[in-house]
């Protein structure tokens, strides 16, 4: 069969499409111009590289101090979120397949609907019960906002696992003398743990990556990391900073993705 | 041991749905009823809520302003999904032509641009599209080169090919790459955002497609194109749809990208929603804006929906029409 050539050239030129950017990115973090990020001057005369950026991120200078404490406050929110947003949604996932009543199907409802909620939607109605409620917004509102969008996608991510889960495992474990919560945590659990970890990771990037619901919940001076970036774009005399502190987190996600793969390699072999 | 409907399975069912159910209804569906209920009231000057109920801000949208800005959001959506499809279509047939073993390093190829913080992406594409960046300055000189090019021409195909309207003796507008600010950057930057959204559903369908009906095609005397069009499009159907929901619900909640990109000339309705309730307080106005939004999008959710379960009610008649045709005697 007569090879097409059409489909390969629109993938290379897609990845192409996908890449210039990433590079880009990377590039900015070595500029000597902090704010127009340029690399040669008008008359087309290089300006050189520097790792001035990188240098004052690792010291943590004052100029880049409020770019770090969002950073840290990011980590810290969607470390939290996770979490929480694992145990409700494991338990949800639990319930939702192990019964098939009326209240199940409102559960399910309201579960699925955040999925194709707009975020902004879900930030200003969070935004209008806070007012209303008196809530003062900062990092409290922020935690519980994330935790929100984040319980759906563990649901769903937990929900899939459950599916193909052989129950007649857990009845084995009854029938040997295993008491519900021992059956629970000694056998359901390990085995729902690669879809609880998924779900997991997925909440993660979700919440690390938020802006919308973010800019609507954070109120005045509180800022994560991509509402400090969005804030920036106006006015600020080291932009290299925002994207050397990028590259540093792509190639950790990298190294983690890269060890994680490894691992699970190690244990299906 | 099956769960009963007994006391204690009750119980387990209420502590096992409780955490759940509470949140989500708390800081969920409890919001946006408020937010509901907004939009059937009228707003007071200093940034409150009026007491008495009406239809005041459902009437307010009718004016010029809001409109526009609502077919606009339409429109690019519309676009952005046209053009992350098209472009999936021949990604995803590609990837899924190729051999077992260097797909999942494609996927993860695709995937690896979008584990950077999406800010940062769109930051990176604002900074290329600036007057200054390099988009600019690469057209500028390609200009240059044009021009230098030209005045090598011997006079006699200078002349021609101004006169032909293929040159001008005008300088070229050096500004015509400055996309930043306009619709053709929020388009572009959309389709660069959501394109794996569109991407994924349509690979994992084109890998299970059977690629030897294809051939089959050929031998039947279809060109490749027209085999492509009525043979595997139509196959991946289910994907084509789960990939233009992906697209289109986030790109009509957009808010981001034409804050960063749009400027003053591309407001969509997430930036409207945005500037009525943290800007003007105009929090009836946002809420309408919102309501709408959300229909907007549970709208197709629903057609969806509905078409799925019409597909399968179709296909068990199909499957159970067979059977009958099977039984000998049988009257279909």
């Amino acid at each position: 069969m007569k090879k097409s050539f059409f489909a390969p050239t629109v993938l290379g030129l897609v990845l192409l499409f996908l890449y210039i950017p990433i590079l880009l990115v990377i590039a900015y973090g070595f500029s000597t111009d902090g704010i127009s990020m340029r690399f040669f001057d008008a008359d087309g005369h290089f300006l050189g590289f520097t790792f001035k950026w990188y240098k004052q991120l690792f010291t943590g200078v004052y100029s880049v101090r409020s770019l770090l404490d969002s950073f840290w406050l990011s980590l810290e929110i969607a470390g939290i979120a996770t979490v929480v947003s694992c145990a409700i949604g494991t338990t949800a996932a639990l319930a939702l397949h192990r019964w098939k009543s009326r209240l199940q199907t409102v559960h399910y409802a309201l579960v699925y609907t955040p999925l194709v909620m707009p975020d902004i939607l879900i930030g200003i109605s969070l935004l209008m019960l806070f007012v209303a409620c008196r809530v003062e917004c900062g990092f409290w509102t922020i935690l519980i906002a994330h935790i929100t969008f984040c319980v759906s996608y563990v649901v769903m991510t937990v929900l899939a696992r459950l599916q193909d889960f052989d129950r007649s495992i857990i009845e084995a474990a009854y029938d040997l003398g295993a008491s519900p919560l021992y059956a629970f945590f000694k056998v359901e659990l390990p085995i729902l743990m690669p879809g609880i970890v998924a779900g997991g990771l997925l909440a993660f990037t979700l919440s690390i990556d938020d802006v919308v619901i973010t800019a609507f919940v954070n109120g005045a001076g509180t800022n994560t990391f991509p509402t400090y970036v969005s804030s920036m774009v106006k006015h600020s005399k080291n932009l290299p900073a925002v994207f050397a502190l990028s590259t540093v987190m792509l190639i950790a996600t990298c190294v983690l993705a890269g060890i994680s793969r490894m691992i699970s390699k190690r244990h299906s072999a | 041991m099956k769960p009963s409907n007994t006391r204690k399975g009750f119980f387990a069912e209420g502590v096992l749905t409780a955490p759940s159910f509470l949140w989500l209804a708390l800081f969920f569906a409890v919001p946006t009823l408020i937010v509901v209920s907004f939009t059937f009231h009228g707003h007071t000057p200093n940034g409150g809520v009026a007491e008495s109920w009406s239809l005041v801000t459902w009437r307010a949208l009718a004016d010029p302003d809001y409109p526009s800005i609502i077919w606009r959001t339409l429109r690019i959506s519309v676009e952005v999904t046209l053009w992350c499809i098209l472009l999936s279509l021949p990604c995803a047939y590609a990837i899924a032509r190729m051999d077992k073993r260097r797909r999942p390093l494609i996927a993860a190829a695709i995937m690896l641009p979008f584990w950077t913080s999406f800010v940062v992406r769109v930051f990176a594409w604002r900074t290329m599209l600036h007057p200054d960046g390099w988009l600019q300055s690469c057209y500028l000189s390609y200009l240059r080169c044009c021009e230098w090019l030209f005045n090598c021409l011997p006079a006699f195909l200078q002349h021609a090919l101004t006169g032909l309207g293929l040159a001008s003796p005008e300088p070229l507008d050096p500004a015509l790459a400055t996309a930043l600010d306009s619709e053709v950057a929020v388009v572009l930057v959309s389709v660069y955002s959501f394109l794996p959204f569109a991407l994924m559903p349509i690979y994992s369908a084109a890998e299970k497609f059977d690629f030897s009906l294809m051939e089959a095609a050929r031998d039947l005397g279809a060109n490749s194109f027209y085999a492509f069009r009525k043979i595997f499009v139509p196959c991946i159907r289910q994907g084509i749809v789960s990939a233009v929901l992906m697209v289109f619900i986030p790109a009509i909640g957009s808010y981001v990208i034409p804050q960063m990109l749009g400027g003053t000339n591309c407001v969509l309705i997430g930036n409207k929603i945005f500037m009525r309730a943290i800007q003007n307080r105009n929090i009836p106005h946002a809420s309408a804006l919102a309501t709408l939004m959300a229909v907007s999008v549970l709208v197709p959710m629903a057609l969806t929906v509905w078409w799925r379960a019409r597909q399968k009610a179709r296909d068990k008649k199909k499957a159970d029409i067979g059977m009958a045709a099977q039984i000998p005697g049988a009257t279909v």
